[in-house]
């Protein structure tokens, strides 16, 4: 966001240059890959130019003072509650399964993960 | 019959002048005949609609009939129906049958209500304008080269074009309200943890909230009744009794005091709305209310704040869709990652595939701080202005919206724009208050909405607050020329 942003411990994308927000192809298909996003070579330019306008847009939080403000995520300041561990549902896995794009004998069948 | 509101026909419902069947039979044919216009709905449920009613007529008789009993309506298709089609707008889950209801799809029938079938809305519930949907934009019954807003698009337009009294929708930045703005119909945003969001396909989890889409404030009165309450199955819902919306609607305005943030009646907002505006608020002085002006000096954030917090919340939601449970499924994947990264690549639209990677760029490594927590730390200052504000007014009016419909492509290309449109809305989502949108008047010939935005838990007091503007004015009344 500006420069003034730290990376701390985490890594962080090498790809993605800190205190931009310009966009460019590498960048778009680093965060689609990050995503599992497949995204068109013909598209990548126009999400580049839209999402750098986004991230543009965006860039005005930074300028605000929000030292101490603690950041809210419940608009309630509800906390979760807490519920006895108990068996509540029944297994329908036919049910559940009768979505899915290919099942055998219960389970989900994806491509081959272990040669 | 179908120019009635849900009090009229509940009235006529149970005073036997006519049958749910009756009644839903021949609003079927009406969505029928119309919806090659309007493109509102994705699936109409003709079937299942005719045995509710059947089921409705008994509960009629019975103890156990409400005011909702047998009144049909139109559900957004981001609600989970056990055994029908749920899309939530997209070639994502195109083929999906939901296995399960929703809670506010169970809470709906089990008063009695008649689902008509499901409707179209912006992929995901992304967008403000129903032209990201897969299944083709909706269009506005008041002028079909327009939008109907969004992304509670397609209800907004069947409610107008009176395909139903009632429909539902979602909020997440005023997904309820902006179409119901431009589509001249009364729509309440409840707050945040009001109504369940459990089977409420998810967008952005701290900001989602559904609520009612009617032609009166009084119907939403009744229809929000039907939905509210608390749910265990939803961590956010809040445990607090249901108040009763219906008992204080005719009280009296006296000694209201209205806030007036200035800043939402600055640069940007549309004369011809404006003007609207100011007129509703005489109205309310003529009904007693007094006016103050106030200021919630961090509204120019709240968009800004959002387009951070609502990306990051969906492409962490959005991480389900992986075409491995359920969902579209790419052809032929070579290895698992081709089957996440095609499966998602061709099931999502543009504007759900933009958002994705915004949320999936701000919630990475590093930008966290710099992104997401200080978009929530200006939230918190959002809030505080409302509270501010709260200490001195009942309830905040202004623009729901800073223009009236705009046309179908107008917006498309630049995201910024297309945002922009929500920008009186999204606060409210922000702090999770209650808002509304009421019919206010017309502006060349297209509605305008006022937005009403109360404190917390409030809702009683808006619908009264709204209702009794009604009283005075007949804008919800009108209906569009070439669908009465």
């Amino acid at each position: 966001m500006g420069q003034g942003i730290i990376c701390a411990t985490l890594p962080c994308l090498q790809q993605i240059a800190m205190g931009k927000s310009e966009m460019d192809t590498q960048d778009i298909l680093k965060i689609a890959h990050l995503a599992r996003l497949g995204v068109d070579e013909g598209e990548v330019d126009a999400y580049a130019e839209n999402l750098t306008k986004i991230l543009d847009f965006v860039e005005q939080l930074e300028s605000v003072d929000t030292e101490g403000v603690v950041p809210l995520a419940h608009p309630l300041e509800a906390s979760q509650r807490l519920r006895p561990d108990e068996v509540t549902e029944t297994n329908q896995r036919e049910q559940l399964q009768a979505n899915a794009p290919q099942v055998e004998a219960g389970l989900f069948l994806v491509p081959k993960v272990i040669e | 019959m179908y120019r009635k509101t849900i009090a009229e026909l509940g009235a006529g419902l149970r005073a036997g002048e006519f049958s749910s069947e009756e009644l839903t039979r021949a609003l079927l044919d009406r969505v029928k005949r119309l919806d090659g216009q309007l493109n509102a709905m994705v699936t109409i449920t003709e079937d299942q609609a005719m045995t509710a009613a059947t089921a409705a007529d008994k509960q009629l008789q019975s103890d156990t009939a409400t005011l909702m009993t047998g009144i049909p309506f139109v559900h957004k298709d981001i609600f989970c129906t056990k055994g029908v089609k749920t899309s939530c707008g997209s070639k994502m889950l195109d083929n999906f049958i939901s296995p399960y209801d929703a809670t506010v799809t169970e809470n709906l029938a089990a008063a009695g209500a008649v689902m008509l079938g499901k409707t179209n809305m912006d992929e995901f519930a992304m967008g403000s304008s129903n032209e990201t949907s897969f299944y083709g934009p909706v269009k506005n019954p008041w002028d079909i080269e327009c939008v109907p807003g969004g992304s509670s698009g397609g209800s907004a337009a069947a409610v107008a074009a009176s395909y139903a009294p009632a429909a539902t929708g979602t909020d997440t930045g005023g997904s309820i309200r902006q179409p119901a703005a431009l589509c001249g119909i009364t729509g309440l945003k409840p707050t945040y943890g009001r109504v369940s969001r459990y089977g409420m396909i998810a967008f952005a989890s701290s900001l989602d909230q559904a609520g009612p889409m009617t032609r009166t404030a009084e119907d939403a009165a009744i229809m929000l009744s039907a939905m509210a309450g608390f749910d265990k199955r939803d961590s956010t819902s809040i445990d607090r009794p249901v108040d009763d919306y219906i008992v204080g609607l005719n009280r009296s305005l006296d000694g209201l005091t209205i806030g007036l943030p200035k800043e939402y009646f600055g640069e940007g907002l549309d004369a011809g709305v404006a003007s609207i505006i100011d007129a509703s608020i005489e109205t309310y002085k003529k009904l007693g209310a007094s006016v103050k002006e106030i200021s919630l000096p961090n509204t120019a954030l709240a968009v800004p704040a959002y387009y951070v917090v609502a990306p990051a919340e969906c492409s962490s939601n959005l991480s389900r869709f992986d075409g491995v449970r359920f969902g579209y499924r790419c052809d032929d994947p070579k290895d698992l990652d081709d089957l996440y990264t095609r499966s998602r690549g061709e099931g999502f639209g543009p504007e759900v595939k933009r958002r994705i990677m915004v949320g999936a760029y701000a919630l990475s490594a590093g930008y966290y701080d710099a992104y997401y927590l200080k978009a929530q730390q200006v939230r918190h200052l959002i809030r505080d202005d409302f509270l501010k504000a709260f200490e001195d007014v009942d309830v905040i009016m202004g623009p729901t919206s800073p223009s009236t419909a705009f046309r179908q492509g107008e917006k498309a290309d630049d995201p910024i724009t297309m945002y922009l449109s929500d920008i009186y809305t999204i606060a409210a989502n922000l702090a999770g208050l209650p808002g509304m949108s009421i019919p206010a008047g017309f502006a060349d010939g297209l509605p305008v909405g006022l937005q009403l935005i109360g404190n917390y838990f409030d809702e009683a007091r808006m619908l009264n607050v709204a209702h009794q503007y009604q009283q005075v004015t007949d804008w919800h009344r009108q209906l569009p020329s070439t669908f009465q």
